[in-house]
């Protein structure tokens, strides 16, 4: 266990733990309602408040979590609003994001490889800072999507009915985008901007594989998640790769090795539900 | 159940005034009323289009009114937040969330009006599971619902609605595309709650195994009432104007038929 010499490596291996932790928590809500794409949107939007936070000498990581929980705001308001020109909307915020982090690097005199730790992770990007801000914000990334999570389900697994039950179903739904937003900033610096989706949404595709319940997906969701983005740090010590990309990998191939599993078992349980419902109906007699 | 006193001498469960509703630019409610009474069964019934899905998600406030008057309990719509009293069944979507959800964890979702902070306690618990015997489920309760049949995806949303113990209990179509096993499944749990002093509002597409529990009838057409009364033979529905069938515009002589479960 060299590795955990290196004070470096120790803020890695904890940043690593707040994202495997968070990403999935909130991603299985996105999931749900298929959002998916949301967590990428945020982090294309978030470039810009990280060129912000370079060019004025500012945390990268504040400036992040500020301007991606602005552009979260504009993109459940254009969600809410229902409006077919939706994903057009949403291509100028994304795009306009990364386009936008890219010409204030420049413009500030910055290079723009400066915007490839931040794109795609890096072991030894977490700064002692980092590691409070992201502790912060993953606290309250789980205490909304943990604490809440019945509200959510319920919001995210039909909206109508949820209004109904007298949920506060647009505040709910702010929430989400926000608290997606806050996600993306705290993958930051160990997944990147580019790659955290993949920790929202491949985890819970995984899970999902073997699961029945939603209960029971969040919770292997955020087990695999952590797990890889644990082992993907450490890989990356020896790789000298960028850690996003390793941990990334390293979840498509749980994805993969439990779809290949999951295959007998979903024959084995369709089997014995069509056995189950083998019984006479009175559908089968001809009148 | 759970209610202020005062309100419960007002035997008016629903009140709907001169309601008028469009989905974009065409009217589809001009000038409904509708009045539902404490422990009444009432069927709305119409053709497609005519207006009696609008109707009952104006009731809920799904449908914003252009103009009209709608109380629930009592209390104008503006000012009501008493939801807990009424179990709402939608319309069954086909669509399923993009994560499985099991069959406690949907009708759980049905509870959390009646929670503080959606935190469950015993009762909540007992509530869900009474909820799901009530439609025969409690077999199925950690089956996906992703892996169920149209019918039993029916009656999980009914469970849903009844997890909350509601006195109002609204239904749109809760027997469209349910085979008859499944539709006699639902009357039965419908007519507990009836039997329990539950009031319902159901649209349906005909009467029915439900039939013998409706105690009045309104028929909507183009968005107005034309008839509200006394529910319609067994065979008189189709002779009513309006009437929905696979002959959406056959003659009031024709003779009607039998079938037509599966609209």
């Amino acid at each position: 266990m060299g590795f955990l010499n290196d004070p470096f490596m120790v803020r890695a291996l904890i940043a690593a733990a707040l994202v495997g932790v968070t990403a999935p928590a909130i991603g299985t809500y996105l999931v749900q309602r298929r959002q998916a794409i949301m967590g990428d949107g945020l982090g294309h939007v978030a470039m810009t408040g990280v060129a912000l936070g370079l060019v004025t000498n500012t945390s990268p990581v504040w400036m992040a979590t500020l301007v991606a929980v602005v552009g979260a705001v504009a993109m459940e308001t254009i969600r809410s609003r229902g409006r077919t020109s939706g994903d057009v909307a949403l291509s100028l915020l994304f795009y306009g994001g990364l386009a936008g982090g890219v010409m204030i690097v420049n413009l500030g005199g910055s290079s723009t490889s400066k915007l490839l730790g931040p794109m795609f992770g890096s072991i030894t990007a977490v700064a002692p800072e980092d590691v409070t801000a992201m502790a912060l914000l993953a606290a309250f990334v789980l205490a909304v999507a943990l604490g809440l999570r019945r509200q959510l389900f319920a919001v995210c697994q039909d909206e109508e009915f949820a209004k109904v039950t007298g949920l506060p179903v647009r505040l709910l739904n702010l929430l989400i985008a926000v608290t997606a937003a806050v996600t993306v900033t705290v993958a930051m610096r160990i997944v990147g901007l580019l790659l955290v989706s993949a920790m929202m949404v491949i985890p819970v595709a995984a899970a999902q594989r073997i699961t029945r319940g939603f209960a029971a997906t969040l919770g292997l969701a955020i087990g695999i998640s952590l797990t890889v983005s644990l082992v993907g740090t450490t890989a990356t010590y020896y790789l000298n790769a960028p850690s996003g990309a390793a941990i990334v990998l390293l979840a498509i191939a749980v994805f993969m090795a439990l779809t290949a599993v999951s295959a007998p078992l979903a024959r084995r349980r369709a089997a014995a539900s069509r056995a189950a419902e083998e019984v006479c109906t009175r559908d089968d007699v001809t009148v | 159940m759970q209610s202020t006193p005062h309100e419960d001498e007002d035997p008016t469960v629903i009140s709907l005034r001169g309601a008028t509703a469009s989905l974009g630019s065409r009217p589809v409610l001009r000038g409904v009323d509708l009045t539902v009474r404490r422990g009444e069964v009432v069927a709305l019934l119409g053709a497609n289009g005519s207006g009696k899905s609008t109707a009952v998600r104006a009731v809920v406030g799904q449908v914003p009114l252009t103009s009209g008057e709608l109380s629930l309990f009592g209390t104008d719509f503006k000012r009501f937040r008493q939801w807990s009293r009424i179990g709402y069944v939608p319309q069954r979507t086909t669509a399923a969330g993009g994560v499985p959800a099991t069959v406690r964890e949907v009708v759980t979702s049905g509870r959390l009006t009646r929670t503080r902070f959606g935190i469950l306690r015993r009762a909540d618990k007992a509530a869900v599971e009474h909820a799901l015997s009530l439609v025969d489920m409690e077999g199925h309760a950690d089956a996906s619902v992703n892996a169920l049949s149209g019918g039993q995806h029916q009656r999980v949303l009914i469970a849903r609605a009844l997890a909350a113990e509601p006195e109002l209990l609204i239904m749109d179509e809760p027997m469209a595309g349910v085979d008859l096993g499944n539709q006699e499944v639902l009357a039965n749990a419908v007519r507990r709650q009836v039997e329990a002093g539950t009031t319902v509002l159901l649209v349906l597409h005909e009467l029915g195994p439900l039939e013998p529990l409706i105690d009045r009838a309104v028929v909507l057409r183009d968005g107005c009432v034309t008839h509200d009364g006394p529910p319609p033979e067994a065979v008189g529905q189709h002779a009513l104007p309006g009437h929905d069938h696979v002959h959406p515009h056959a003659a009031h002589d024709a003779e009607p038929l039998r079938t037509g479960l599966l609209s």
